[in-house]
């Protein structure tokens, strides 16, 4: 699997680090129920799955990745900053 | 108490360590290295830079030259100043730290030079990915690094100092290696 980083371009797996899902943070401070799902359950997709990574041994940028689970194939790859999420 | 001088010194003895097959591993001088970093707007830096040093601020993969003084793209709002002393009015659009010892450089130049890195890096080294003076955060033996290609046959490395002698062994061994198939 190769990951096309924004500022670096495509790159090697062996770059990257998996930072965990892509996930819509509650509101508020207060522990409830939405917050434990968002701190301890995780879905486990095959198909398409919203996740960061960490470009760790390149430019350090942490990306958005949205890719298939089944085929690796890499649907698209932007810096997580800005992306609301 | 008394006056402390901690003086700058390179990780690794300097100069050549190794040629194979017409194709050189160097250490580099350690040069002045100072980390720029901006924040998320780089502009009034990429002003300051041009205005005391005449150095554009680079693209991502990209440095600028002068006689004097270069200035690395060197990961995400990271640029790395070498070879001058900052000007202290660069301060104001960038936080700075001086690197000097905290980074060790090598050279690999020859016919053999690509052919050796091929095997330490995952990194696309065909001209069309990495032209003369592009640079690129990558691996290097596993290890986190810069690479720039400074001429059509010339790499320069660079690693943190805490790992210069496991780059030099490791360029050592794969230059020998590749020198040996090379003359079979």
């Amino acid at each position: 699997m190769r990951m096309t980083c924004p500022l670096c371009g495509a790159r090697d797996l062996r770059e990257f680090t998996f930072r965990g899902a892509a996930l819509a943070r509650p509101e508020g401070d207060d522990w409830n129920g939405a917050w434990h799902d968002y701190v301890h359950l995780r879905d486990n997709p095959a198909g398409e799955s919203r996740e960061y990574w960490a470009h760790s041994a390149g430019c350090g940028a942490v990306l958005l990745v949205t890719r298939d689970t089944r085929t690796h194939e890499v649907f698209s790859v932007t810096l997580a900053e800005g992306a609301g999420a | 108490m008394a006056d402390l001088m901690l003086t700058a010194r390179n990780a690794l003895p300097q100069g050549e360590a190794l040629t194979l097959a017409a194709t050189r591993i160097e250490v580099l001088t350690m040069r002045r290295l100072t980390s720029l970093m901006p924040g998320r707007d780089a502009a009034p830096l990429a002003t300051a830079l041009q205005k005391h040093h005449g150095l554009t601020l680079p693209a991502p993969g990209g440095r600028s030259l002068r006689e004097e003084g270069e200035c690395l793209w060197f990961g995400r709002d990271q640029y790395l100043l070498i070879g001058v002393a900052p000007s202290p009015l660069l301060s104001g659009a960038a936080t700075m730290t001086d690197q000097s010892d905290a980074w060790t450089s090598v050279l690999l130049q020859g016919p053999l030079a690509r052919e050796v890195l091929a095997r330490l890096t995952p990194l696309d080294l065909r001209d069309v990915a990495q032209p003369e003076g592009a640079t690129a955060r990558s691996e290097i033996a596993h290890m986190m690094g810069s690479l720039t290609r400074v001429a059509a046959d010339g790499y320069r490395l660079m690693v943190f100092r805490s790992m210069a002698e496991t780059l030099l062994r490791d360029l050592r061994e794969t230059l020998e290696a590749v020198a040996a198939r090379q003359a079979l």
